[in-house]
């Protein structure tokens, strides 16, 4: 027998792809699609053209909501809850909620966008007549306080983080931390006690929700003029980890790196939900679908007045009353009313209302708005531990060495540990120059690919557990509080209304939160109903 | 038959082998501790000095070359071929895991840095210098490429890590077989036999181990149990283990004892006798939530009164072996051939939330003890709010709680939680050999007086009335500890975190 080098090399290397060929399957990839927002549709605003109504498609009504996200709905569930019942809701989408939607599936709904809220302080009463509404409370504490009942708020453990192949309880990362960490960290608290227990004057908080209340002393507002990335630099903290925690902080709740994030906006976010230095941060109110409980019960609780699938293609404004015309059903429609609150991303105001650009109130380009994706992941069951000592599933479940925000286990807060889930992951495109036309170019393909390679670093097996990914594309996330915006002139001059137009919507805060969209659509709700009964 | 071109082979089989244990080390170290770049480079860097290490040595080898080549062959066999069921052993058992791995792959990779220079120096006779090393070296190589190309894309994903070690390790048993017929007229004839022999006995073992690879799980576990495990299986929810020794049979779910056949209606008497003496009237209707072993049941269904026992476990595999695997039916006697039990399998948790029912007279909650949130949610306030609207006024429940002994705050949380809940509580506590002491807890909706003997008419081989009354009386190291205790909520899910430190302690 003589073999040649070729022959035994020929042999070999031809063996492991035989093998691949001859596998019963290839490697699976899940199914899935994008979902939800149409771009094409609010894109053709930017063409700016005239719309002609006929005669009989116009309808009276006093009032005009224009957007059906949080701003909208509250608006409308205020006006309702008033009595005051001559008003319609005109959303673009097929479904209201805007970014607090959700979807319903097996083994439970999930989130498609915001998904908690933190306990309300019992001064914010606006917010807590809501959650009362939606029977969510076991009346008040001794000290004033609401009592969330125990199966709305997030189950234990909350969060943990994956860092070098292991899981640890947690979102700040101690394990491996040096004196020099602990120093800082402690040292940062110190500095989130400060401000916490900071009261001006006028004896108001430096941060607080709903933002409208903070204090406007320069001590705090100079805190916006800087990033929060100098901010931490400027204090001497430069703790690794600790700059992690600050900029997943900024990622997660603002969309944004911790050098594009306010100082005074990254304070704000670890600050305003703590009611005297050293209690815990109030806890979260969660539900599987996330924050499309709340929308849904608003929704529901104005369903009548909703219309959905119109999108505002023309707000003109006149000496008396206001026209609004929608494209519904490939046909215009027109709605002549006395008032219209404007609920929609504000940057959208000049494309939609007439005459706004020529004579603008303020510069609604100073309202810049991020993009992200969200990715339901439906599994057919959970990865197993790796390692006995790894920390178990919990609520939201982050990657330190990650540009994504993790994902967040919806069948947790159903109390269900075993088999089928889905895992919602967020990813917000901050990293990237130009995040929402590269996020538009992206195909469902490559955007699964990204989730699914994020993930199997923590769970390798998550390509056979993961039968389905939907995918939406949210190229308007959320409003960037960027240095210089919250406390700059242009946001706070959008607080005025527009000739008979009211703005509503969580950018006028300059902070994407439920609780500043429900602020701002019951700030314009009592502000039309006053015009309407005075 | 030629030489020259099958050592050439020998070289390729050599290499592939080498490349595969490195490969094998560095990924069973990445599985295990994490940090892939980390073990990757470490094991590299180690495997490839010790075969510089190898190839220095082999200098000192100077008399029977070819001799010492197959004895090398069968050691690198031996030990290469065992190293990845070694590793998850060794992780397993012993806290030094990185010096056993370190060492292992030192020792590897010297052996394999023999391998080459020994073969080269029988070969050198054959050919010459230039053709020698081009060969050698070339095939070398070639064989590496094959090892990486076969690990990730072939064996791996089809053979798993074990089966792939005890394979090539046959394979280089193989080899040093083989190598005994071609380097037969340079080797003693009487060492010829022993080396064949040798070989024989690594094939044989790396055999045995490659078919039994599937019950090296169950090896490890039998390191953990005394007694001879009769059946051990892992269903999605935990690892089944039953075990029969000396004093009877032994369930153990992932590796904590559930019962034991010698004591355990110690356990069970008091488990389930307390409710029906707290209960007023003909209890009809009776919640089990755990208890898959069917124990309690067989308590039960000694009333005569009791017309239906729901009964909700959430593993199926569980509750099916109580009712096939002889030794645990007869224990339970048959208790799932009863027409009046009903078995749901399901979390208990999502069962009491999502399902409709009448009412029951007496609930007996035996759920393993509070190791993991997702049991320690079956010990929250929600969960027995949960549970409250699925009893009658005047139900009667039993907990069982932990050892209050071993872990005193854990059991008070327990307690302390039923409170937070709106039950009267009266805790109390039995010996049961097996277990050490234990606690549970028996409540009422409204405030009741604690019953001072068992039922009458019941066969029972434990209580009577004076055991009864003294189970209600603590003795003071178990008394509720100073300080506060908190009540176990889902938010906090403080439980978990009491039991898993004092737990600890004794691990």
């Amino acid at each position: 027998m003589q073999l040649s080098r070729r022959d035994i090399l020929a042999t070999f290397l031809g063996a492991p792809f035989a093998w691949a060929a001859c596998r019963n399957e290839p490697r699976r990839f899940p199914e899935g699609e994008i979902v939800g927002q149409n771009a094409t549709l609010g894109h053709v605003l930017r063409e700016n053209r005239v719309f002609e109504v006929s005669a009989d498609k116009w309808t009276s009504v006093k009032v005009a909501i224009v957007g059906g996200g949080v701003a909208g709905l509250s608006a409308a569930w205020k006006l309702s809850k008033d009595g005051f019942n001559d008003f319609v809701v005109l959303e673009l989408e097929k479904e209201t909620g805007g970014t607090s939607r959700s979807g319903v599936g097996q083994p439970v709904s999930h989130p498609w966008g915001a998904h908690y809220l933190p306990v309300p302080f019992q001064e914010n009463t606006a917010l807590i007549t809501l959650i009362d509404e939606m029977s969510l409370t076991d009346g008040r504490a001794a000290d004033g306080s609401v009592v969330i009942k125990e199966q709305y708020l997030c189950r234990d453990p909350e969060e943990r983080v994956f860092y070098k192949g292991r899981w640890y309880d947690g979102l700040y990362l101690h394990v491996g931390e040096s004196e020099d960490d602990k120093r800082q960290f402690a040292e940062f608290q110190k500095h989130i006690g400060y401000w916490v227990n900071w009261r001006d004057a006028k004896a108001r908080r430096a941060f607080v929700v709903p933002s409208a209340n903070c204090s406007d002393d320069a001590e705090v507002t100079n805190l916006d003029k800087i990033s929060f990335a100098d901010w931490l630099a400027s204090n001497g903290l430069t703790s690794e980890r600790l700059i992690w925690y600050c900029d997943y902080a900024c990622r997660d709740d603002y969309g944004l790196k911790l050098d594009q994030t306010s100082a005074w906006a990254g304070l704000f976010y670890f600050c305003s939900r703590v009611r005297k230095s050293g209690d815990e941060s109030q806890p979260f109110i969660t539900f599987p679908e996330g924050n499309g409980r709340f929308v849904n019960h608003l929704a529901e609780s104005v369903k009548d007045n909703i219309q959905r699938s119109n999108m505002a293609v023309s707000i003109v404004p006149g000496d008396k009353s206001v026209d609004v015309i929608c494209l519904a059903e490939g046909e215009l429609r027109g709605y002549r009313c006395e008032k219209v609150i404007y609920a929609s991303p504000i940057f959208t105001a000049p494309y939609v209302i007439r005459g706004f650009r020529e004579d603008a109130p303020f510069a609604a380009n100073e309202f810049h708005h991020n993009a992200w994706f969200v990715a339901n992941l439906f599994l057919k069951d959970r990865p197993k531990p790796r390692f006995a000592r790894d920390f178990p599933l919990a609520w939201d479940n982050v990657l330190y060495e990650s540009p994504s925000l993790g994902y967040v286990n919806a069948t947790h807060q159903a109390a269900i540990d075993y088999g089928p889930t889905v895992w919602t992951y967020y990813y917000p495109m901050c990293h990237e120059p130009d995040g929402r036309t590269k996020l538009f170019n992206y195909e469902w393909r490559d955007l699964a690919d990204v989730c699914l390679t994020d993930i199997s670093r923590a769970h390798p097996e998550i390509y056979d557990l993961c039968e389905r990914i939907d995918i939406m594309r949210w190229g308007h996330a959320m409003i960037s509080p960027r240095p210089g915006f919250i406390w700059g002139s242009e946001r706070r001059k959008a607080l005025e209304p527009y000739r008979n137009i009211h703005f509503a919507h969580t950018d006028l805060s300059g902070i994407a939160l439920f609780e500043e969209a429900f602020y701002h659509g019951l700030r314009a709700a009592e502000n039309v109903k006053a015009i309407q009964t005075g | 038959m030629k030489r020259v071109p099958l050592l050439f082979l020998n070289v390729v089989i050599i290499a592939t082998c080498g490349l595969i244990y490195e490969l094998l080390a560095a990924t069973v170290s990445s599985y295990v501790l994490g940090d892939s770049v980390t073990q990757f480079s470490l094991i590299i860097g180690i495997y490839l000095s010790a075969m510089g290490v190898g190839s220095y040595l082999s200098r000192f080898i100077d008399k029977n070359v070819a001799e010492k080549f197959i004895d090398i062959e069968l050691a690198v066999a031996v030990i290469g071929g065992f190293s990845a069921p070694l590793l998850f052993l060794s992780f397993a058992y012993v806290s030094y895991f990185s010096i056993i791995l370190f060492s292992m792959v030192f020792v590897i990779g010297t052996l394999v840095g023999l391998e080459i220079p020994l073969l080269m120096r029988i070969l050198k006779d054959e050919l010459d210098f230039k053709e020698l090393v081009s060969r050698v070296l070339a095939l070398d190589y070639v064989g590496a490429l094959v090892a990486s190309l076969l690990f990730p894309i072939f064996l791996v994903p089809k053979l798993g890590l074990n089966r792939t070690s005890l394979l090539f390790g046959m394979l280089n048993a193989g080899v040093g077989i083989w190598a005994t017929w071609l380097l037969e007229p340079l080797i003693k004839n009487r060492t010829l036999t022993i080396l064949r022999v040798k070989g024989f006995v690594v094939i044989v073992l790396l055999a045995i181990a490659f078919i039994k690879a599937d019950s090296l799980t169950t090896l490890a576990e039998d390191g953990l149990f005394v007694d001879n495990i009769v059946y051990a299986k892992s269903s999605p929810y935990q690892r089944i283990v039953v075990t029969k020794g000396k004093t009877g049979h032994a369930l153990f779910l992932n590796g904590n004892l559930q019962f034991n056949s010698f004591d355990e209606y110690r356990y069970h008497e008091a488990l389930v006798h307390p409710a029906f003496a707290a209960f007023d009237g003909e209890p009809k209707r009776v919640l089990v939530l755990g208890g898959g072993d069917g124990l309690a049941l067989r308590e039960i269904l000694k009333y005569k009164s009791v017309e239906a026992v729901q009964l909700v476990d959430l593993d199926p595999m569980m509750t099916g072996l109580s009712k096939a695997f002889p030794a645990l039916d007869e224990l339970n006697r048959h208790s799932f051939d009863d027409p009046r039990v009903k078995v749901t399998n399901g979390d208990a948790f999502v069962w009491l939330d999502n399902t409709e029912t009448e009412p029951f007279d007496i609930a007996i909650v035996d759920f393993p003890d509070p190791n993991n949130f997702a049991l320690g949610k079956l010990y929250s306030t929600r969960f027995y709010t949960l549970l409250k609207k699925k009893l009658q006024p005047n139900a009667a429940v039993v907990i069982q709680c932990t050892s209050p002994l071993i872990a005193r705050r854990s059991y008070w949380s327990i307690i302390r939680t039923l409170e937070a809940s709106g039950f009267d509580v009266k805790p109390y506590q039995t010996t049961v050999p097996s277990f050490g002491v234990w606690g549970y807890a028996l409540v009422k909706l409204q405030p009741f007086e604690t019953p001072s003997s068992p039922p009458e008419g019941v066969e029972l081989k434990f209580l009577n009335r004076d055991s009864f009354a003294s189970m209600f009386d603590l003795p003071k190291d178990l008394l509720a500890p100073d300080g506060e205790i908190e009540v176990n909520r889902l938010d906090n899910q403080a439980l978990v975190r009491y039991y898993e430190s004092e737990w600890r302690r004794f691990e």
